[in-house]
């Protein structure tokens, strides 16, 4: 076989604690698509910061074109033609696509930036591999499927023949994952290699030419797509059989735990995001919001617990008035929120486990009394919960932003479930987990249904609401617009109510959401 | 519970004397530098810092100097750092200086005859008070409108400042040549140290170092081990997990606010009540602004402030001699407290010089 473009041998790398990267052997050869699958905190990401230079590796070599390379920066990195694209992308908002292309790469006449140049150069690039983008437009305003879109050309526009995405699909809508892979497929077919980190079995499926499949820091196996399916994969990445489907008895419903009449939200331009939502939800009950991105769900579940204004209607949560309640108030009358934005919203990412754990119940025993708050007692909880929830980490002293994802969301939910709550709001619970947390998350929901407690469910992903959800409420532009019962709808059917149910988006809408089905029978 | 490869953590202790080490080594490295600046002026920079020294730490009335001059500034250090805990910038603690200054020098006056620790008690709760409600307003619009605090605390400094240059020019003008307040009765003062440690000589330092480091030490507590020090530094942090977790981001910010400007209003008080015993125009050498460098080179560690303000009176209360012994001009602190600023804020520099010679032990610790 020819040359390996990157070749890493044995490659370690340590953190306190942790050995994030053990003996890693690897290869990438040009003109493939590796697919670098593993959980969260499995070791992909540093494994890759090692190659594009923001990592020093503590021992083993990278071959670059066959010769042994140290890697010292991502500029090295750019030179040796390896471009990596982040899972936060790392673009100026207020720029133009191509003053972000060509930043720090300037074509310049008479020591002036010649920006006709530049804008002609990223029109070319963009003709060559079919990357449609206007270059004039600021990436403030563009959707986040076309800034990575930036990003990946600006990687390109700097001679990038190995292309690291390191979880690219984690923000996109499903549209935007099909087009990513379009795209990704011709830059294949233009003779660079890509590596793709993921812990999304279906997209390794049918994206990736080869899959490394890492754990606890190392390479635990090596496939291709057609010698595999989901489940197999998936055995490999979490190292036991996963069950997809969550079993789930019938609900009971008690007692009304939350009700909502005729609910009026703005959003921050003062535009009605939702306009009229009325629904109940019973003890023992979850209850799912199914719809598109952006169609009010965000506003609703700000409004919900106290973080944003209602503008009419009402709110009752076991009987006791919330609708103008603070956030606290709602904490007191028995919600718990899983926030959308975990690290915005969800954790104090500078605060250690224990800060994090009493968040919200910091006034209350036996955290706190008379306003001094008891460690003691704290840290006892705290190593409680870390043990109950399963909560990957050395102690309970290290700061929140040192866990992985999956960790991360396993710690809100040991905090919010912890408070014993009557509602449960879980917006959007398992974004960006892989599915040994996303089976953890589901069970631990229905858990707490089990336990005769009201849950509300948002979620973007069909295959969580139709697992959870014993009623489905699909939400379009603010309305709820359809209500079906546990198992009643098709995935086709909710997608044709999600998108507005316009006459010729049908066949679209059924086309688009059957592609993604075969994910849930793995 | 925890994974096959995750480790008992070894960080704690390490990351603790990283943290540490990043100011210390900044010091050194400002000393060094400024050693080469002396160098090529001409002088001898041995002879300088040992003279330096000499005249901050040679003696007991040296020391009392040292601590005299890291007085306010362990308040105002504190007062900076309460706020950037919180995520707010108090550049205006001259100012609340200024007012606590103002009330002491008031309250001084009116409450002759009473007791001694009585007025002590009244007076520090009093400029406290003070200094809090000089913060309060910048607080509020900070809180309702989002008026930035780095705007309207600076602002308050220039109306305090100035309504207390009127008032010790006009209303509050004692008699005599010098426009300034009367003098305060000795009830009303702060007591001598070398009363009690009589080793200090006849130094000026006074009760106000023991207050400041008390209250450092209460400070750090509260931000650690209360619940409104929880919510200072949650909101400090991150404001919108803080608002979702049911702390209130304007109460917070308001009560931060105002506690660093109570801080900042006990400078005044000390400076007042145990060094000049009166109030005038040019009472403080600027120790509100000089508050931030010390909160920066401690890093907002309240334990820190301490260290850093004692860093810093040294530096002042030794140039002195420095000047009349190495004959170096006593101007050059200001450069080693410039470049002290300097290097703290550019951290990253320290923090390579410390990578490059702990390398090895890094490497172990693995």
């Amino acid at each position: 076989m020819a040359t390996p473009l990157i070749e890493l041998r044995e490659v370690t790398k340590r953190f306190p604690g942790v050995l994030a990267n053990d003996r890693v052997s690897l290869s990438l050869h040009p003109g493939e698509i590796v697919a670098l699958l593993g959980e969260n905190g499995a070791g992909k990401s540093t494994l890759m910061n090692v190659v594009y230079g923001l990592l020093d590796a503590d021992g083993g070599e990278i071959l670059v074109d066959g010769s042994p390379m140290h890697i010292r920066s991502p500029r090295h990195a750019i030179d040796l033609g390896i471009g990596m694209v982040h899972q936060h992308f790392m673009l100026v908002p207020p720029l133009t696509v191509t003053e972000n292309i060509v930043l720090g790469n300037e074509p310049t006449r008479a020591g002036a930036i010649d920006f006709r140049a530049a804008r002609e150069a990223v029109r070319e690039i963009s003709r060559r591999y079919g990357l449609a983008v206007d270059p004039d437009a600021v990436v403030r305003d563009l959707p986040v499927g076309t800034q990575q879109r930036v990003e990946i050309l600006k990687a390109l526009y700097r001679g990038a023949r190995v292309l690291i995405l390191d979880e690219p699909t984690a923000v996109l809508t499903p549209q935007e994952v099909r087009e990513l892979f379009a795209v990704v497929r011709s830059l294949v077919a233009e003779g660079l290699s890509v590596v793709f980190i993921t812990h999304k079995l279906e997209e390794v499926m049918s994206v990736a030419d080869r899959v490394v499949v890492m754990r606890d820091g190392r390479v635990v196996g090596e496939t291709r797509p057609a010698d595999t399916d989901t489940a197999g994969l998936a055995r490999m990445m979490v190292g036991r059989e996963v069950i997809f489907r969550v079993e789930k008895k019938p609900a009971t419903c008690g007692d009304t735990v939350l009700e909502i009449d005729d609910l009026h939200v703005l959003d921050e331009r003062k535009l009605e995001a939702v306009r009229g939502v009325s629904f109940s939800i019973c003890a023992g009950e979850v209850v799912a919001l199914a719809g598109v991105s952006g169609n009010g769900q965000t506003e609703l579940v700000e409004a919900l617990t106290g973080l944003r204004k209602v503008k009419s209607g009402s709110m009752r949560l076991k009987g006791t008035d919330i609708t103008h309640a603070h956030a606290r108030e709602t904490i007191e009358a028995g919600l718990s929120h899983v926030p959308e934005d975990r690290h915005r919203r969800g954790l104090v990412l500078e605060f250690d486990l224990m800060e994090n754990t009493i968040l919200g119940d910091h006034r209350l025993k036996p955290f706190a009394s008379h306003g001094v708050l008891d460690f003691r007692s704290i840290a006892e909880v705290t190593r409680r919960r870390i043990a109950d929830y399963d909560v990957r980490t050395p102690s309970e002293k290290v700061k929140a932003s040192a866990l992985s994802g999956g960790n991360q969301q396993k710690l809100v939910l040991a905090r919010e479930l912890g408070r014993d709550p009557d509602l449960l709001v879980a917006a959007q619970p398992t974004r960006g987990l892989d599915v040994g947390a996303i089976e953890f998350v589901h069970n631990q929901i229905l858990a707490e249904r089990d336990r005769g407690k009201a849950v509300l469910l948002i979620s973007l992903e069909l295959e969580e609401v139709q697992t959870l959800a014993d009623r489905i409420l699909v939400i379009f532009e603010g309305r709820i617009v359809r209500e079906f019962a546990a198992g009643e709808a098709s995935d086709e059917e909710l997608g044709y109510y999600m998108t507005g149910a316009g006459g010729d988006k049908l066949a679209e809408t059924i086309e688009e959401v059957g592609a993604d089905d075969g994910r849930t029978d793995g | 519970m925890a994974g096959p490869t995750v480790k008992p953590p070894r960080v704690a202790t390490g990351a603790l004397l990283r943290e540490f080490m990043v100011p210390v080594v900044s010091v050194a490295i400002a000393i060094l530098i400024s050693s080469v600046i002396i160098l090529l002026a001409g002088f001898d920079p041995i002879a300088a810092f040992a003279a330096m020294l000499k005249g901050s730490f040679g003696g007991g009335r040296q020391i009392g100097e040292t601590m005299l001059r890291a007085t306010p500034l362990m308040f105002t250090g504190l007062a900076v750092a309460y706020g950037f805990r919180a995520g707010l910038f108090n550049i205006g603690a001259e100012g609340q200086l200024f007012m606590g200054g103002l009330s002491a020098a008031f309250l001084g006056i009116a409450l002759a005859g009473m007791p001694r620790p009585l007025n002590i008690v009244l007076m520090i709760v009093a400029g406290a008070a003070i200094g809090a409600a000089w913060a309060f307003i910048p607080a509020l619009l900070k809180a309702k409108v989002g008026a930035h605090e780095v705007i309207t605390t600076m602002m308050f400094t220039f109306i305090g400042r100035y309504l207390v240059s009127w008032l010790v020019t006009g209303p509050l003008r004692a008699d005599g040549q010098i426009p300034q307040t009367e003098r305060l009765p000795v009830e009303s003062t702060l007591p001598r140290m070398h009363e009690v440690l009589p080793f200090l000589a006849q130094s000026r330092a006074h009760l106000g170092f023991v207050v400041g480091v008390l209250l450092a030490l209460f400070i750090w507590w509260v931000l650690k081990y209360t619940s409104l020090g929880y919510e200072s530094r949650a909101v400090g942090f991150n404001p919108w997990a803080s608002e979702t977790g049911g702390i209130s981001v304007p109460a917070t910010t308001i009560k931060a606010l105002c506690i660093s400007g109570a801080l900042a209003g006990l400078a005044g008080v000390t400076e007042v009540m145990g060094v000049h015993l009166r109030l005038f125009d040019q009472f403080s050498a600027g120790f509100g602004f000089t508050g931030i460098a010390v909160a920066l080179l401690a890093k907002n560690n309240p334990i820190g402030v301490i260290a850093a303000a004692i860093l810093f009176g040294a530096l002042s209360a030794g140039a002195g001699t420095m000047q009349l012994e190495a004959e170096v001009p006593a101007k050059v602190i200001f450069i080693i407290q410039a470049l002290i600023i300097f290097l703290v804020a550019a951290e990253q520099l320290a923090r390579w010089v410390i990578r490059k010679g702990g390398r090895q032990e890094v490497e172990h610790a693995g």
